[in-house]
């Protein structure tokens, strides 16, 4: 059993974790913050009556937690005091937007980087804001990288805070430019609800689609298992909070083209939490075993198995983030610089 | 992995995975007569920085469950050092039971004195001297606060002897176990020291602390008084986990500042370090 799967299985089934013994114990611990799941573990597992060891490494997990939720918040509201003067909507992202929500998924959540979306027409307005009343300022000087970013991506370079040394992603997309998807951002800022401070976060629709996109149609799937855990405390929230959830879900999907991206997200956290999707979203592809194999991939010491795999993920990620020219150069000019 | 060794230091527990095994046997012998763990809090790995590098000059990558994405690999013959500064790492990142106190603390009669300052002030030195010198050894590189109580809790790792005070103890403590000589390492000649006897037997006796002291190697012999202020703020920076401890940090430490004098010492030997404490100890504990 890979120790994914062992991870999986004690976040779908908190009980399961009676069964394990001291070495059991310590490979749980070590896969899980591998997957920055440990905060989520923690909380999944605090109603249970567990050895002392145990309960005081759980502990500890939640009150890290809630310190990076403290944190987030504080910085979600630099950000806020900030861009006073922006006369846009600003959208928190991920974690953040999941903690400041009060959503299922915020419960123990890593968060690292504060992430936010704001129109692409008003980005150079909001990065001016950022690094003059904020106090941010760029991370990267290389002219390639700042030019690459401002060209074909779908946020900002990264923004470092002078003082307190956190990241900020000022997002004006979910996906790159140059990714086959064109989803809808100027639709998602339109549909975003208020929070009472002056920041948003995304409909419950828009959320779901941007966790699925981040997860299938960005990046190599590393940290997969922490965003399918998001898809799956997402969607099981919503579908009981509103019974048109699943029908709004897929029209919106499709409208931001990520219908692919969105129901594959759904499968495959059905088949590792055991989300309950209808019945017609459940048609298996063949290409699901490969991902569900990916992103279980590591061993009992938290190291991440499946080399091959791995680099097949990987190369799919530069794959579907540009055309296979455009790869060519970039891997080039990155190649001749490193 | 291939080795692994699992240890209890205090309240806390390592399991040290490693892809060689000189570092593990290291380790086995100068953590003789330590508890064994069964479940650990950490895990640390010591890993080849690619598949050759295990084999031609071996360079050891310290990975676990808390990395730092720029940390430097070191060679081989370096990787007890490796597997101690994993350790470290995982308690100043991962640690969350009782505020972490960059510092060393001996105790007597159920008092602690802890001493805390920059790399090269002497703390760690002074308190493997110490340790042999009628105080029980609690730890050289973490004091562990407890919340609640406000008790110093024992970490008693190895003590990491740097430069000069390498000889200086292997002179006056013959009978201690050394680890072997690492030359030219980031921070110049490490060794490390197995602590006292009694420092092992006694590491889940915790002790109140009594006293606190900022020593500064090199100097004339002096003692400066403290305002409260000053030690609060260079005690935040010398934690590696008050902020994350939120509100619960605040309040250890702002107790232990009105509870525990302070003072600044400046020495030149060892001699005077040790009259400075004993005075300083008879006045203020």
């Amino acid at each position: 059993v890979s120790g994914g799967a062992i991870l999986a299985r004690a976040l779908r089934d908190p009980a399961s974790v009676k069964t394990l013994d001291a070495n059991g114990w310590t490979a749980l611990f070590s896969i899980a913050r591998a997957e920055q799941l440990l905060g989520t573990l923690a909380y999944k597992l605090s109603a249970l009556d567990l050895p002392e060891a145990i309960e005081a490494a759980i502990a500890d997990a939640r009150l890290n937690a809630e310190y990076q939720h403290r944190t987030a918040l504080w910085e979600a509201d630099s950000a806020r005091r900030a861009l006073l003067d922006f006369d846009g909507t600003i959208a928190l992202m991920k974690g953040t937007a999941y903690v400041a929500a009060g959503l299922k998924a915020g419960q123990g959540r890593h968060i690292g980087d504060l992430d936010i979306m704001v129109a692409e027409d008003q980005i150079s307005q909001a990065e001016q804001l950022l690094l003059t009343k904020g106090g941010w300022e760029w991370v990267k000087e290389d002219a390639y990288d700042d030019a690459y970013y401002r060209t074909h991506m779908h946020e900002l370079p990264p923004l470092i805070h002078k003082e307190r040394d956190r990241m900020i992603d000022v997002h004006h997309t979910i996906l790159p430019k140059t990714a086959r998807p064109r989803p809808d951002a100027a639709a998602m800022l339109e549909d975003a609800i208020d929070l009472d401070d002056g920041l948003s976060v995304f409909s419950p629709e828009d959320m779901v689609c941007h966790c699925a996109a981040h997860l299938i149609a960005d990046g190599d799937l590393t940290g997969g298992m922490r965003n399918l855990w998001d898809m799956h405390c997402l969607l099981s929230e919503f579908a009981e909070r509103d019974a048109q959830f699943w029908e709004q879900l897929g029209s919106r999907a499709r409208h931001h083209q990520l219908w692919s991206a969105v129901s594959r997200a759904a499968r495959l956290s059905a088949r590792l939490y055991g989300t309950q999707i209808p019945v017609s979203w459940a048609a298996p592809r063949w290409q699901d075993g490969w991902y569900i194999r990916r992103i279980l991939a590591r061993d009992g010491w938290g190291r991440g198995t499946g080399k091959i795999v791995q680099l097949l993920f990987y190369i799919r990620s530069h794959w579907m983030r540009m055309p296979p020219m455009m790869l060519a150069r970039h891997l080039w000019t990155k190649w001749r610089k490193a | 992995m291939r080795h692994e060794f699992r240890i209890r230091v205090g309240p806390a527990s390592f399991r040290i995975g490693s892809e060689w095994r000189a570092p593990i046997d290291q380790m086995r012998a100068l953590y003789a007569g330590y508890p064994e763990a069964d479940f650990t809090d950490f895990t640390v790995r010591l890993e080849a920085v690619s598949f050759l590098r295990r084999f031609i000059r071996p360079s050891v990558a310290i990975n676990g469950d808390y990395m730092l994405p720029d940390a430097a690999p070191l060679p081989l013959d370096q990787g007890l050092l490796a597997a101690e500064m994993g350790m470290n790492l995982q308690m100043a990142l991962g640690w969350r039971r009782q505020l972490i106190l960059h510092a060393s603390a001996v105790e007597r009669g159920g008092k602690a004195l802890i001493m805390t300052g920059a790399s090269g002030s002497g703390k760690s030195t002074l308190s493997a001297m110490l340790g042999r010198k009628g105080w029980r050894f609690m730890g050289d590189e973490f004091a562990l606060i407890d919340p609640v109580s406000g008790d110093a809790v024992p970490y008693p790792r190895l003590i990491s002897l740097k430069n000069e005070a390498i000889a200086a103890l292997q002179t006056s403590a013959p009978d201690a176990h050394f680890g072997p000589l690492m030359q030219g390492t980031p921070k110049g000649d490490i060794c490390h020291m197995a602590p006292p006897l009694d420092a092992v037997a006694g590491m889940q006796t915790r002790a109140k602390p009594a006293l606190l002291l900022f020593p500064r190697f090199g100097y004339e012999p002096a003692i400066r008084e403290m305002g409260a202020g000053e030690v609060f703020m260079r005690l935040t920076q010398a934690s590696t986990n008050y902020v994350a401890l939120g509100e619960a940090g605040f309040e250890a430490l702002t107790r232990f500042v009105q509870q525990v004098p302070a003072r600044a010492i400046d020495y030149q030997s060892g001699e005077q370090a040790e009259a400075l404490v004993n005075q300083l100890w008879d006045e203020l504990a």
